[in-house]
């Protein structure tokens, strides 16, 4: 095999690597503020990885001996991280200049992260894994205690690090156990491994449970959810807004080619796993969060609410389960874009508010901004006929028929019970007496992605064949064992 | 399963070995020695002299830099002894690899140096 073959299908990774790097040093050298530049050309480098991963169309391909896979599954995955991506650059634009934090490191921060999703999502191999959850995790711990000179985000930084650090310790003692057990790193070979023998040995179950706390952790979901509320509330909003539609898409994918890969044969094994982790973060998703009173914390709970719903799917297991957690993750991605996008929005006399009451009567004040936030907070809902409806409706429909009732319908009961936080939030724009109207107008790109967000959301339901289309390839790739 | 397990059985041996043995020496000085202290036994006991400052006190954020920087190219040194070693037989790739892994450390010492991260006043 030549060079250029052998490089071939990671060819964007290292596209982007090199572009993460030239940017760190045009940065360093560019004697006026280098900000806006850096952004704007992160972005550029973020659409031209795009049509890299994008453009290919050629199959199933391995590289470096199998430790990297690129298939329909992951070009799915990473289109939609490069979006999440380039969103979180677009919308932290105006927030980080006016809290004059506008230091050009936080698009190179995201390009490398993005780097380490991308490693993750075709990671084919223990190692692959490792090193792509750590080159994405170092990038976010940082990210996190950005603002270093506000204790909140400092603190919101050491947290992620701390309990980061140890998720990452208990995934390293699963792969280990799997390991010595199965003789192999590699998916593939581990999961012939395991079919041949007629009994699962008991230490690879012990290191595939702690291997799926380790990612657990990184998608929070409970009882691994700790970190979320607390780093969520104290990073800088643009950072949180990231952190809640982009690497919890990269760790979902991973966590799901985790499951099929190796451990698809020994469904029934990680199944009863993930009804625990489902369950749990639904139902903690959906009641604490009703006395949160700090709005990114609310969204905080609402993600961990809303990986438990993609977990159904997973748990499912099945080729409709796998299509429904890919549809999930993009509608997720749409609604979390708009919803962050207004919340960045919210300025008063210079300063960046996150308490909800702040959004009384928004109505009276700003109705197009408040019937778009009614919208993204009626589809995170789940409320027919917006957009969030139809993720959770795929992968409800993947339980019942993979024959999960009592997972499906705890699922719905645990959504009703978390309409009510979102729909307090609708009626305290309706039918509250008007606060102090907020700095405006909002800049630019942040309206216009809160626009597009919301206008998606809503009219997803005419037009959702070429998602669904995707989602289901995506799904078929990763169901399809060589 | 079990096989392996009795592979395991000297360490666990020694696991019970080494925790019997250091419980027996700390419960022995507990109820064998002598114990009246006195506030200056109690007192913290440095070189002599009284201790100046609490030893949880605020030092300079760059001696942490410094270390961290150290380390980086600690470890990089110790990386490059089993590739310069091995070099022979892991050919054109394992070169250019090692090649790839410096040109991304200098990106970052390049960055560190005109952050002002090597200045020391």
């Amino acid at each position: 095999m030549s060079w250029t073959s052998a490089f071939a299908p990671v060819l964007p990774e290292i596209w982007l690597a090199a572009a993460a790097m030239a940017l760190l040093l045009l940065g360093v050298f560019q004697k006026e503020d280098p900000f806006a530049r850096i952004s704007r050309l992160a972005v550029g480098a973020l659409a031209v990885t795009f049509v890299l991963v994008v453009g290919r169309d050629d199959g199933r391909v391995a590289a470096f001996d199998g430790l990297f896979v690129v298939d329909e599954f992951a070009r799915f995955m990473k289109g939609l991280v490069l979006i999440g991506s380039a969103l979180a650059i677009v919308l932290a634009e105006d927030w980080l200049v006016k809290e004059r934090a506008q230091r050009f490191e936080y698009p190179v921060l995201v390009l490398l992260a993005t780097v380490g999703m991308m490693a993750m999502i075709s990671a084919n191999d223990l190692v692959s894994l490792y090193v792509g959850l750590e080159l994405q995790s170092m990038a976010l711990y940082v990210l996190a205690a950005f603002q270093r000179d506000a204790v909140r985000s400092t603190e919101a930084g050491l947290k992620y690090f701390v309990l980061g650090a140890l998720a990452s310790g208990m995934l390293l003692y699963g792969a280990s156990l799997l390991y010595g057990f199965t003789g192999t790193t590699g998916f593939e070979p581990m999961a012939a491994r395991l079919r041949e023998a007629n009994q699962l040995p008991l230490g690879a179950l012990i290191g595939m449970a702690f291997l799926i706390a380790g990612l657990a952790f990184k998608v929070s979901a409970v009882p691994f959810h700790m970190w979320t509320p607390d780093v969520y509330e104290g990073a800088p909003t643009p950072v949180t807004a990231f952190f809640a539609f982009t690497p919890k898409i990269a760790a979902m994918a991973l966590f799901m080619r985790t499951m099929m890969t190796p451990f698809g044969d020994i469904g029934p094994a990680w199944q009863q796993i993930l009804v625990v982790l489902s369950i749990a973060s639904m139902g903690l998703g959906a009641y604490a969060a009703i006395g949160q009173d700090n709005i990114k914390r609310l969204m905080a709970y609402s993600s961990i609410g809303h990986v438990g719903y993609a977990l159904v799917g997973l748990t499912a297991g099945t080729g409709e389960g796998l299509r429904g957690v890919a549809i999930y993750l993009a509608i997720y991605l749409a609604m979390n874009a708009g919803a962050f996008a207004i919340i960045l929005g919210m300025r008063r006399r210079g300063q960046a508010v996150e308490e909800i009451p702040e959004l009384a009567g928004l109505a009276k004040t700003e109705p197009l901004t408040a019937a778009g936030l009614a919208v993204l907070l009626f589809s995170l809902a789940g409320v027919p006929p917006m957009a969030g409806f139809f993720g959770k409706f795929y992968v409800f429909m993947a339980a019942v028929n993979a024959g999960l009732f009592v997972l499906a319908v705890l699922g719905v009961l645990a959504s009703v019970v978390g309409a009510f936080y979102y729909l307090r939030i609708v009626k305290l724009m309706y039918f509250d007496p008007p606060a102090e109207p907020f700095e405006r107008p909002m800049p630019g790109a942040v309206g216009a992605v809160a626009a597009a967000s919301a206008l998606f959301t809503l009219l997803f339901f005419a037009w959702p064949a070429p998602l669904v289309a995707g989602a289901e390839a995506a799904a078929q790739a990763l169901l399809r064992l060589p | 399963m079990e096989a392996m397990l009795g592979e395991y059985l000297p360490i666990l041996i020694f696991l019970g070995i080494a925790i019997g043995l250091s419980a027996v020496i700390v419960a022995a000085s507990w109820v064998a020695g002598p114990n009246n202290p006195d506030a200056e036994k109690l007192s913290a006991y440095e070189c002599g002299f009284e201790p100046f400052s609490d030893s949880r006190k605020q030092f300079d954020v760059r001696f942490y830099l410094v270390s961290i920087l150290f380390i980086i190219f600690d470890l990089e040194v110790a990386f490059l002894f089993p590739w310069a070693i091995t070099l022979g037989d892991i050919g054109v790739y394992g070169f250019w690899s090692m090649m790839v892994f410096l040109g991304v450390l200098t990106v970052g010492f390049v960055y560190e140096w005109k952050k002002g991260a090597l200045e020391w006043e």
